[in-house]
C-alpha cells in the first residue's frame, strides 16, 4: 500500500461521512417541515367547516344552526374539545389528539375533528 | 495476441464465472441489497495488470454476460454492466494516472461499482431515495477493495514471475 492508498481511502470515507452527516441533517429538516404542514380539519355533517393549523394556539367556538355548539382548543400541538352543547359529552372527555389520522367525534352534533399530516403516532403506526 | 495470453484470457474468464458463481451462492447477508464481496474484481485486477487494459475489459463484459444469462436475469445484467463499466473506467484511470498501488485501484474499482449499480437502479426504479444506500454500500465498496486489493497484489506479484507477460 502506497501513502496515496490511504490518502485515498481516507477521502473516499470523509466524503460519505459528510454524505451520511448531511442526509440525516436534511431527513430532520424534512420531517420538521412535515409537522409544520399539520392541520385540524374540523368536518360537520361530512362537509368540511374549517381548518386551522396545528402548531397556533387557538379557540374555536363552533356554531351549528341549530343553536348547538362545541369549543375547540388547540393548545402546544394538542386539539380537544373543552366544551359542547350535546348532553353525552363524549366528545369533552375524549383524551386530546396530536397525532396525523386521530379523531374526536361529537355523534350528536355530527361533528368530526381529525388531524391531517404531520407527525404519524409511532407506536401502532405498523397497523395504521 | 500471443497464445498463452489467450490461454491465459480464458482461464481468467473462467475463474471470474466460478467466482461469480460463488458470490451468488453465498450472498453477503447485511441488510443491503446489492452488498457484495466483489470475487470476481479480484480476476479483473490480476487481468488489469498482467493482460493490459483491452484484455481486461472484454473479460469483464465477457463475465458479466456470461453470469447474467446463467445465474440472473436482464435487470441484473443491466445492473452489473453499469457497476463493472463504470468501475473499470475507474480502475483503468486510477491505473493510468500511477497515483496508486494495487490496493488503491481496486478500492476506486469496489466504490465505482457500487456507485454505477445505484445509479442505474435509480433510473430503472425512478426513485431518488435509494441514494440513502450509497454510503453504505461505498463503505463496503472500499472494505471489500481493500481486501481485494491487497489480495489481487499478492497475485500479481506472483503471477508476473511465473507467466512472464
Amino acid at each position: 500500500m502506497k501513502k496515496n492508498d490511504i490518502i485515498l481511502i481516507a477521502v473516499i470515507l470523509v466524503i460519505t461521512l459528510g454524505g451520511l452527516a448531511s442526509m440525516a441533517f436534511r431527513q430532520k429538516a424534512s420531517t420538521e417541515d412535515t409537522a409544520d404542514k399539520a392541520y385540524v380539519l374540523v368536518k360537520i355533517d361530512g362537509e368540511e367547516y374549517g381548518r386551522y393549523p396545528l402548531d397556533e394556539d387557538r379557540q374555536e367556538r363552533i356554531e351549528l344552526p341549530d343553536g348547538s355548539y362545541n369549543v375547540l382548543v388547540i393548545e402546544d400541538g394538542y386539539v380537544q374539545i373543552s366544551e359542547a352543547s350535546c348532553r353525552d359529552q363524549i366528545c369533552v372527555n375524549h383524551f386530546h389528539i396530536h397525532y396525523a389520522g386521530d379523531a374526536i367525534v361529537c355523534l350528536p352534533n355530527r361533528l368530526v375533528v381529525t388531524i391531517e399530516g404531520g407527525e404519524e403516532n409511532d407506536i401502532d403506526s405498523a397497523t395504521n | 495476441m500471443k497464445t498463452n495470453k489467450i490461454a491465459f484470457l480464458g482461464l481468467l474468464v473462467a475463474l471470474a464465472f466460478v467466482l461469480s458463481y460463488v458470490e451468488f451462492l453465498l450472498p453477503l447477508n447485511i441488510g443491503i441489497p446489492g452488498a457484495k464481496v466483489g470475487l470476481a474484481n479480484l480476476v479483473v485486477m490480476v487481468a488489469l495488470y498482467t493482460l493490459g487494459t483491452k484484455n481486461a475489459f472484454l473479460l469483464s463484459i465477457v463475465r458479466v454476460v456470461l453470469v447474467g444469462l446463467t445465474f440472473g436475469n436482464l435487470a441484473m445484467m443491466i445492473y452489473s454492466l453499469a457497476g463493472a463499466g463504470l468501475s473499470f473506467l475507474a480502475m483503468v484511470i486510477g491505473k493510468k494516472t500511477k497515483l496508486f498501488s494495487v490496493t488503491g485501484v481496486s478500492v476506486l474499482g469496489g466504490v465505482c461499482h457500487n456507485i454505477g449499480q445505484i445509479i442505474v437502479a435509480m433510473f430503472v426504479l425512478e426513485t431518488s431515495s435509494l441514494i440513502y444506500y450509497l454510503p453504505f454500500l461505498i463503505v463496503i465498496g472500499t472494505v471489500s477493495g481493500i481486501v481485494i486489493g491487497v489480495l489481487s497484489g499478492m497475485i500479481i506479484s506472483r503471477i508476473q514471475k511465473l507467466f512472464k507477460i
